[in-house]
């Protein structure tokens, strides 16, 4: 099941440069919440900071907490433990280029020591067809190269790696930005079964997307959260100025 | 007129479009024949003295016929045993170092520095420093001096291909691992290790091949040997040390040997170098289409 994230007084740099001020935010579980704003405004940065991704890259720093649940992520736990509660999707499908389909959905339990064969294969099934996928890749699981795949299968497959190791939440960063639009909506589509079992962040330059798939919905300015609340009341009655200009394409 | 020059025009381009394709042709075989004739040249000299003996026997003293190369052979693989184990793991994990852990660090760049360094010192000079560090306080040459002076040249080439291929992993490979919760150093050496296997297998390979052949190391340390021998302990012979020995004697005989040795050192090489990428290659590939 998923759980509620609350961040408070987050901020976090690259180098001198302030990335995210001040972001206060609840995000409810087992919801959807979408994140937009034009590129470079901090929605990247911050869903990084929500399992500490962000600190990977030497030059960058955060303060503030974030809490998960019962768990300050910052203070309570490493960021192994951490990422493993916390999935993430990236915006390019990144499998692991020298594994089958099966070993690229494993890896995640493999690589943190799990062998036990016969709950690996009901895992990688099980994960598989939440993403989806299965049908269209269970002949051939150990035969093909993860890498093999097109696309879109490739993104759905890093969806079933990140729900293999069973997250709290899962984090998506423009899933479906590299992708046709039938795999789009086809992740979209998953998003909206998966959001019953786990809580969903997915940053998108696509407002529709949003529309279609979140509760909530945030918009990110210039490094600060501008407004944050039901998908329905963003995209049509605004509370600011800014966001109006945005959803109606006047910048961005 | 204007068609005249335009005439004149195509058949230039023509012309230097020719030139050129000729030009690389030429460098090509430049660059492939000093190989093949080498290789032609070593069966012509040495094939006939290829026998079962050759690899069977040792050396017969001066003045009796036959006798062959074989405690050279499998001091050769020692030798190079002790080096691989001495030269890739060191090797590798250096590159792991420079590309994952250390990159940007003053200490990455002086480790770098040094291999490249290391890289260009004479094989005679790594010879004479095992010589003073190995053989000089144990008070006797052997085949594990041999190998660890080859190994030391093993490192740097093997760093520096290992950093290279490491670095040409994308970065989304690396966090992919990472947002699984996968340590660090398990993402390290399972992923971008193994993602970038093929060509620091290569850079093994090209490590290997290059002190299989290297005499001036061994004069100091393996020193060679007429008899038999495995033991790390004891001087051992090998076959670039027993071809220079033969080759500068004034026998007949020992010039023919020679020319054998040199034949089956290129051989060995070459079938230890395929042998080693096919099984990879079968290992990586598992999996992969």
């Amino acid at each position: 099941m998923g759980v509620g994230i609350e961040v408070s007084n987050l901020n976090a740099w690259y180098g001198s440069n302030h990335t995210l001020q001040d972001i206060q935010l609840h995000i409810p579980a087992n919801h959807a919440t979408a994140l937009i704003g034009p590129s470079g405004c901090g929605k990247s940065t911050f869903v990084r900071c929500l399992n500490r991704m962000h600190e990977t890259n030497p030059i960058a720093r955060v303060t503030g907490t974030v809490r998960i649940g019962d768990l300050d992520i910052y203070k309570d736990a490493s960021p192994v433990e951490i990422r493993r509660r916390v999935g993430m999707v990236f915006q390019r499908p990144n499998p692991f280029p020298t594994m089958s389909i099966y070993d690229n959905v494993a890896s995640g339990l493999k690589l943190n020591g799990f062998s036990n064969r016969k709950v690996l294969d009901e895992i990688v099934e099980r994960s598989l067809r939440n993403s989806a996928l299965w049908d269209e890749v269970k002949d051939d699981l150990r035969k093909k190269s993860g890498a093999s795949l097109s696309g879109g299968q490739q993104q759905r497959m890093c969806i079933a790696r990140a729900l293999a190791v069973d997250p709290e939440v899962l984090l998506m960063d423009e899933p479906a930005s590299a992708l046709d639009p039938v795999s789009t909506s086809k992740i979209e589509d998953l998003i909206f079964e998966l959001k019953s079992q786990y809580t969903i962040v997915i940053v998108t330059h696509n407002m529709q997307q949003a529309a279609r798939v979140a509760e909530k919905t945030g918009f990110f300015l210039n490094g600060r959260m501008v407004e944050f609340d039901s998908t329905h009341k963003i995209f049509t009655n605004p509370s600011d100025k800014r966001t109006e200009d945005y959803i109606t394409g006047r910048f961005g | 007129m204007n068609l005249k020059k335009q005439g004149f025009h195509s058949k230039f381009r023509a012309a230097s479009d020719h030139l050129a394709t000729g030009l690389a042709i030429a460098a090509t075989l430049l660059v492939v024949a000093p190989l093949v004739a080498i290789f032609i040249y070593l069966i012509y000299k040495g094939a006939s003295s290829l026998n079962l003996a050759f690899f069977t026997h040792v050396p017969k003293p001066v003045g009796e016929d036959g006798g062959g190369m074989a405690n050279a052979i499998v001091g050769s693989g020692v030798l190079l045993g002790v080096a691989s184990l001495l030269g890739i793991p060191v090797g590798i994990g250096g590159g792991i170092y420079l590309a994952e852990f250390g990159r940007g660090t003053k200490f990455a760049n002086a480790v770098r520095f040094t291999a490249d360094v290391l890289n260009g010192v004479p094989s005679i000079v790594m010879g004479i420093a095992v010589y003073s560090l190995i053989v000089v306080p144990q008070h006797h040459f052997s085949a594990f001096s041999g190998g660890v002076a080859l190994g030391i040249m093993m490192i740097p080439t093997v760093t520096r291909t290992t950093e290279e291929m490491l670095l040409m992993v994308p970065n989304s490979v690396r966090e992919a691992a990472l947002g699984l919760g996968v340590p660090n150093w398990r993402s390290v050496l399972s992923i971008t290790l193994k993602t970038a296997s093929p060509g620091v297998i290569t850079g093994c390979m090209l490590a290997f091949a290059r002190v299989a052949g290297e005499t001036a190391p061994l004069i100091f340390t393996a020193f060679g040997n007429q008899f038999w021998s495995a033991s790390l302990n004891e001087p051992i012979a090998a076959l670039p040390l027993q071809i220079y020995v033969y080759a500068i004697s004034p026998y007949d005989e020992w010039h023919r040997l020679a020319w054998g040795g040199a034949l089956v050192l290129i051989i060995l090489i070459v079938f230890a170098v395929s042998l080693v990428r096919y099984v990879a290659s079968r290992g990586i590939l598992k999996g992969a289409s």
